[in-house]
């Protein structure tokens, strides 16, 4: 992805490009804090899968986003009682 | 039975309610029946981009608390029939009406109109609840600006969670000067990130700013780049497929010369 493009004959990153990319990231934080009922359904359907692979803890389980300055990242801590023999 | 439109942005001053003149208006001058209902309770502005402002018997609060009918509350524009307004109170607060009673609201004026645009208030409290309430479809205004972008995001966001999805979106203000210098975001650019349709690109016009001067809704004016860029936005609403170029937002010779032969793609 073209993060820096820069306008024909110029060597700074046009205005326009450094709009664009902030506003990439703050729209992922944005998005990222305003749903936690979305992170709920999320945390239902992980937990949907993983169950049938090994047996799973459900009430220890947390799913959350961490963020630092330049990324979102999705954080899941699911305690396994027991894994299935396949 | 009509269709219920709301304007809507989340950051103030974007256009909201010059869109929702023009769109009525427009929508209006191609025959459809139109009302355009003002929700910004205490900050009325409608009636003034309109002209209609000598007019105002009763408001909107009137009408959701029983104090008038609908009909008597109903402004007839002085240039197009067909064309009504609902004004909003000035001087009550925005808790003076409740999302229930705009839902009523809407769905009496949808039996009348084919078309109820309704001018929402900047935010994303009470007034933008009670303006989303009786809404079928939502049109987000932008600016090409970060600010202005971000909180059509979160609108968007909100607009889903109310069940209204796949709002469209007019990018106003844009400069087709500054976008080729790299010093404005292009339509690309605004669709790209927030994944939305997009119904039309607004430029950036002094014949708004003579318009409102005047009461006469820029749509109108078939000399301004403004004003076409709202009249194809009008059509695109009533489901005609125009594609949305920028060549709409530019002032050049050759947007005026086809505005004025009528052609439009
Ligand atoms: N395309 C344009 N070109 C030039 N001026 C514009 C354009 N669009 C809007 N304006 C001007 O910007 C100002 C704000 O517009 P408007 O009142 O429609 O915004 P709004 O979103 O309804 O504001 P609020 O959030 O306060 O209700 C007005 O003075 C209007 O004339
Ligand atoms: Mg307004």
């Amino acid at each position: 992805m073209d993060i820096f493009g820069k306008a024909a004959g110029q060597q700074e990153p046009s205005s326009k490009s450094i709009a664009k990319e902030r506003l990439r990231l703050v729209l992922v934080h944005d998005r990222a804090s305003i749903s936690p009922q979305l992170l709920e359904d999320l945390k239902e359907d992980m937990l949907k899968v993983i169950s049938s692979y090994m047996e799973i803890d459900e009430n220890g389980t947390e799913v959350t986003l961490k963020s630092d300055d330049s990324s979102v990242a999705l954080m899941a801590s699911i305690p396994v009682i027991k894994i299935n023999r396949i | 039975m009509g269709e219920v439109l709301v304007i809507t942005s989340g950051k103030g001053g974007v256009g909201k309610t010059t869109a929702t003149a023009n769109v009525g208006t427009g929508l209006a001058s191609i025959g459809k029946k139109v009302v355009m209902v003002d929700t910004d309770i205490g900050l009325r502005n409608l009636d003034v981009v309109m002209g209609l402002e000598n007019r105002i018997v009763y408001d909107l609060v009137d009408v959701a608390q029983g104090n008038c009918r609908l009909k008597q509350a109903l402004i007839k524009d002085k240039r197009l029939e067909g064309l009504c307004l609902l004004p909003a109170a000035q001087t009550k607060d925005k808790t003076a009406v409740t999302p229930e009673q705009m839902e009523e609201l809407c769905l009496n004026l949808k039996k009348e109109f084919d078309y109820v645009i309704i001018d929402c208030p900047a935010g994303i409290e009470g007034g933008f609840k009670n303006a989303t309430a009786g809404a079928d479809k939502a049109i987000v205004v932008t600016t090409p600006e970060i600010s202005a972008v971000r909180d059509a995001d979160r609108i968007i966001g909100l607009l889903e969670a109310a069940e209204l999805r796949n709002p469209t979106l007019i990018v106003n203000r844009l400069r087709p000067d500054m976008v080729k210098k790299g010093d404005m975001m292009d339509i690309d650019d605004i669709i790209d990130i927030l994944a939305v349709e997009i119904l039309g690109v607004v430029p950036e016009d002094q014949a708004i700013v003579i318009s409102s001067n005047k009461g006469e809704p820029v749509v109108l004016d078939l000399n301004s780049s403004a004003g076409l860029a709202y009249r194809n936005i009008a059509k695109r609403i009533t489901g005609e497929m125009i594609p949305v170029t920028s060549w709409e937002a530019e002032e050049g010779l050759l947007g005026k010369l086809k505005s004025f032969f009528g052609f439009n793609d």
